[in-house]
C-alpha cells in the first residue's frame, strides 16, 4: 500500500521555538524597539500633561537640563570625578581580589581560611560603612574609594574564586603528567584557562562599582554625577536627577560594550563562528 | 623471552574517604606489565580501572603495597609517564602546534638545552602533527576541531616529551563507532613506531581484545582483578580479525567475566518481573 504524500510549503521556524536562533536583521530591529518604545512611552505620558512636570520630566526638558549643565555648570567636571572615582575604586579591589580570588580557587587551607570570613563581610551593606570611613579615612577623594572598594572587593573575591575554580581538574592533571610544577600550572594553565571568565567578572563587578557612586558622594562630596544628583534631589530638580542617571547608564553601557570589545580581541578562540 | 616489566603493582590497595565509611577502591592489586606491552584494563563500572591508572600516573596516592615504574617507586606524577584522557584536557588558549609543543613551555623539557636539542623537538612536534593526520590544522583552535581530531591532538601532546609508559583512560568512549576505528587502528600504528608502553583503559570489550596484547579484567566491589587474558592474535592487528573465531571466543568469555562480576544478573530480575506486571 502506497500513502499519497502531499506536497508541502517549507515551514519557517516559530520565533517563539525555545532557543531558536532569529536573524541579524531581526534582533537589531527588536534591540532598536526595546529602546524606542519606553522612550516614546515616556515622551506621550510626560507631554501629555497627565503629570506634573515635577514628578515626570519629558525626555525634552531632560536633554535641555543635560545641554544645560554642560555649558553652565561642570557637567564635563562631573563626569570626569565619577569616572575617577569609581575606576580607581575599582581597579583597587581587582588589584587584590584577583589574586586573593586564584589562591582560594587554587588552595584548599586559603579557601578554608578566607572564604567563610569574605562570605561573612560581603552581606554587610556598603552604606553601613560611611561613618566608619569617614571616621578612619577621612572626608577626601579616599574615603569615596574605599566605599567603592568596599561594595565591590569582596564580591570579586568570591567570584574570582569561583572563575579558577571552574578550570577543569584535567587541564591540570594533563600538565601535571608532563611534568609541570606547581607555579608553572598556576601559571601556564590555571591563568589562562581562567583569563576570559576573570575579564567578566571584572565587566561585571565594573557595573556594580558604578553603582556604589551615589551612595560613595554622600560622603562630603562637591562634585560628581552622583552628587549633582542628591543635590538636585534638594532642589526638585527632577529633570536633572533624570539626566544624571540617564549620563550614568550611557557611560555604563560604553563600558560594558569596551569590555566585551576586549573579550573579542583577547580571546578569539571563544567568539569562532561555526 | 625474556621480558623485563616497566609497570610492576604488588599487593596495591586503595581506600577512599575516611574509616567509619571507607571505600576499598582497588584491593591487593598484582600486576605487572612489561615493557613494549600493550596491555587493555576493563571490567564493570566502579571496578577501580580508572583509579588503577590513575595511581600508576601518580595522581592519585595509593593507599597500601607497591608500585614501581622503571625499578624506581611511584611518588606522584612525572614526564616518564604520559596520560590522556577522555575529554577537555586541551589548552583552549593555545592551537594544536601549541598544544603539541607545551612540554617545551616546562622546565622539565627546557633543562640542559643546546641548540641542537632545540631543533630536535621541533622536529618531533612535526613528526608528530603528521602522523597523527594533523598538518591541515596545525594553526587551528581546539574547540574547532571534532571530538576525534582533539583526541589526536591530544594523543600528540602527551608524546611529546617520549614517555616510557602512555596511560590512556577511556580516550575514545566519548567518539563516534567509525572514528573510533579509525583511532584504533591509529593508535596501533604509534604504539609500533614510538615502542612505548601503554596501559589502556576501556569499558569496551571489542576495543580491549582488538588493542591489548592482554586484556585484565577487574571486578567490582572491592576492585580486583578478576583475570588476565592473552589475546591469541598477532602484533599486527587489521579489522577483518574482529570476525575470527578466537576473537569472538575471547570476547565471549570476557563479556561473561564481566557480567558475572558486575551484579547484572539482578537487574534482569527486575526487568523479567515489571514485564510479567504489566
Amino acid at each position: 500500500m502506497q500513502f499519497f504524500v502531499a506536497p508541502q510549503r517549507p515551514q519557517r521556524p516559530s520565533l517563539w521555538s525555545i532557543r531558536a536562533a532569529i536573524s541579524q536583521r531581526t534582533y537589531w530591529a527588536l534591540a532598536v524597539l526595546g529602546l524606542v518604545v519606553p522612550l516614546a512611552c515616556w515622551w506621550i505620558f510626560s507631554s501629555q500633561g497627565w503629570v506634573s512636570k515635577v514628578f515626570l520630566p519629558g525626555p525634552v526638558d531632560v536633554f535641555h537640563r543635560a545641554v544645560r549643565w554642560a555649558a553652565e555648570d561642570n557637567l564635563l567636571g562631573d563626569t570626569g570625578i565619577s569616572i575617577y572615582r569609581v575606576t580607581v575604586g575599582w581597579l583597587l579591589s581587582a588589584v587584590i581580589a584577583v589574586p586573593i580570588g586564584l589562591l582560594i580557587g587554587t588552595f584548599r587551607p586559603v579557601q578554608a581560611l578566607l572564604e567563610p570570613l569574605t562570605d561573612f563581610i560581603r552581606y554587610m551593606p556598603a552604606v553601613a560603612f560611611i561613618p566608619l570611613v569617614m571616621l578612619w579615612i577621612g572626608i577626601d577623594e579616599g574615603s569615596k574609594i574605599a566605599i567603592i572598594f568596599i561594595g565591590t572587593f569582596f564580591q570579586m573575591v568570591l567570584m574570582v574564586a569561583e572563575d579558577v575554580r571552574r578550570v577543569p581538574t584535567t587541564q591540570i592533571e594533563a600538565a601535571q603528567t608532563m611534568g609541570a610544577t606547581r607555579s608553572e600550572i598556576i601559571e601556564l594553565v590555571l591563568l589562562p584557562a581562567a583569563k576570559p571568565a576573570l575579564l567578566d567578572t571584572l565587566r561585571i563587578t565594573m557595573g556594580w562599582a558604578w553603582t556604589y557612586l551615589v551612595v560613595a558622594e554622600l560622603v562630603a562630596a562637591n562634585s560628581g554625577l552622583g552628587y549633582a544628583i542628591l543635590r538636585a534631589q534638594r532642589y526638585l530638580q527632577t529633570d536633572k536627577i533624570f539626566a544624571g542617571i540617564i549620563i550614568i547608564g550611557l557611560i555604563g553601557l560604553i563600558t560594558d560594550q569596551l569590555f566585551r570589545f576586549l573579550h573579542r580581541t583577547a580571546f578569539p578562540y571563544m567568539h569562532l563562528k561555526r | 623471552m625474556s621480558r623485563t616489566a616497566k609497570i610492576s603493582a604488588r599487593g596495591l590497595c586503595k581506600t577512599f574517604g575516611e574509616t567509619p565509611r571507607q571505600v576499598t577502591a582497588l584491593q591487593n592489586i598484582d600486576l605487572d606489565v612489561y615493557e613494549n606491552e600493550f596491555v587493555t584494563l576493563v571490567g564493570a563500572s566502579g571496578c577501580g580501572k580508572s583509579t588503577l591508572l590513575r595511581i600508576i600516573a601518580g595522581l592519585e596516592h595509593h593507599s597500601g603495597g607497591a608500585l614501581m615504574v622503571a625499578g624506581k617507586p611511584v611518588r606522584g606524577p612525572g614526564v616518564d609517564r604520559a596520560m590522556v584522557f577522555q575529554h577537555y584536557s586541551l589548552y583552549a588558549w593555545l592551537t594544536v602546534m601549541q598544544n603539541i609543543k607545551f612540554c617545551r613551555r616546562l622546565k622539565v623539557g627546557r633543562q640542559d638545552l643546546t641548540t641542537n636539542d632545540v631543533e630536535v623537538a621541533s622536529g618531533r612536534a612535526d613528526t608528530l602533527l603528521n602522523l597523527m593526520g594533523l598538518p591541515k590544522v596545525a594553526d587551528a583552535w581546539p574547540n574547532q576541531l571534532s571530538g576525534g581530531m582533539q583526541q589526536r591532538v591530544a594523543i600528540a601532546r602527551a608524546l611529546m616529551p617520549r614517555p616510557e609508559v602512555l596511560l590512556m583512560d577511556e580516550p575514545f568512549g566519548a567518539l563516534d563507532a567509525q572514528t573510533r576505528e579509525v583511532m584504533h587502528d591509529l593508535i596501533l600504528h604509534v604504539f609500533r613506531l614510538e615502542r612505548t608502553t601503554i596501559v589502556f583503559v576501556t569499558h569496551d570489550v571489542e576495543e580491549a581484545i582488538y588493542l591489548g596484547q592482554r586484556v585484565v579484567v577487574l571486578a567490582p566491589n572491592p576492585g580486583r582483578i578478576d583475570s588476565v587474558h592473552e589475546v591469541p592474535l598477532p602484533t599486527q592487528r587489521t579489522q577483518d580479525m574482529k570476525h575470527r573465531p578466537e576473537f569472538l571466543e575471547l570476547k565471549r568469555d570476557i563479556v561473561a567475566r564481566i557480567r558475572e562480576t558486575s551484579g547484572m544478573k539482578t537487574d534482569l530480575e527486575l526487568l523479567e518481573k515489571l514485564s510479567a506486571t504489566a
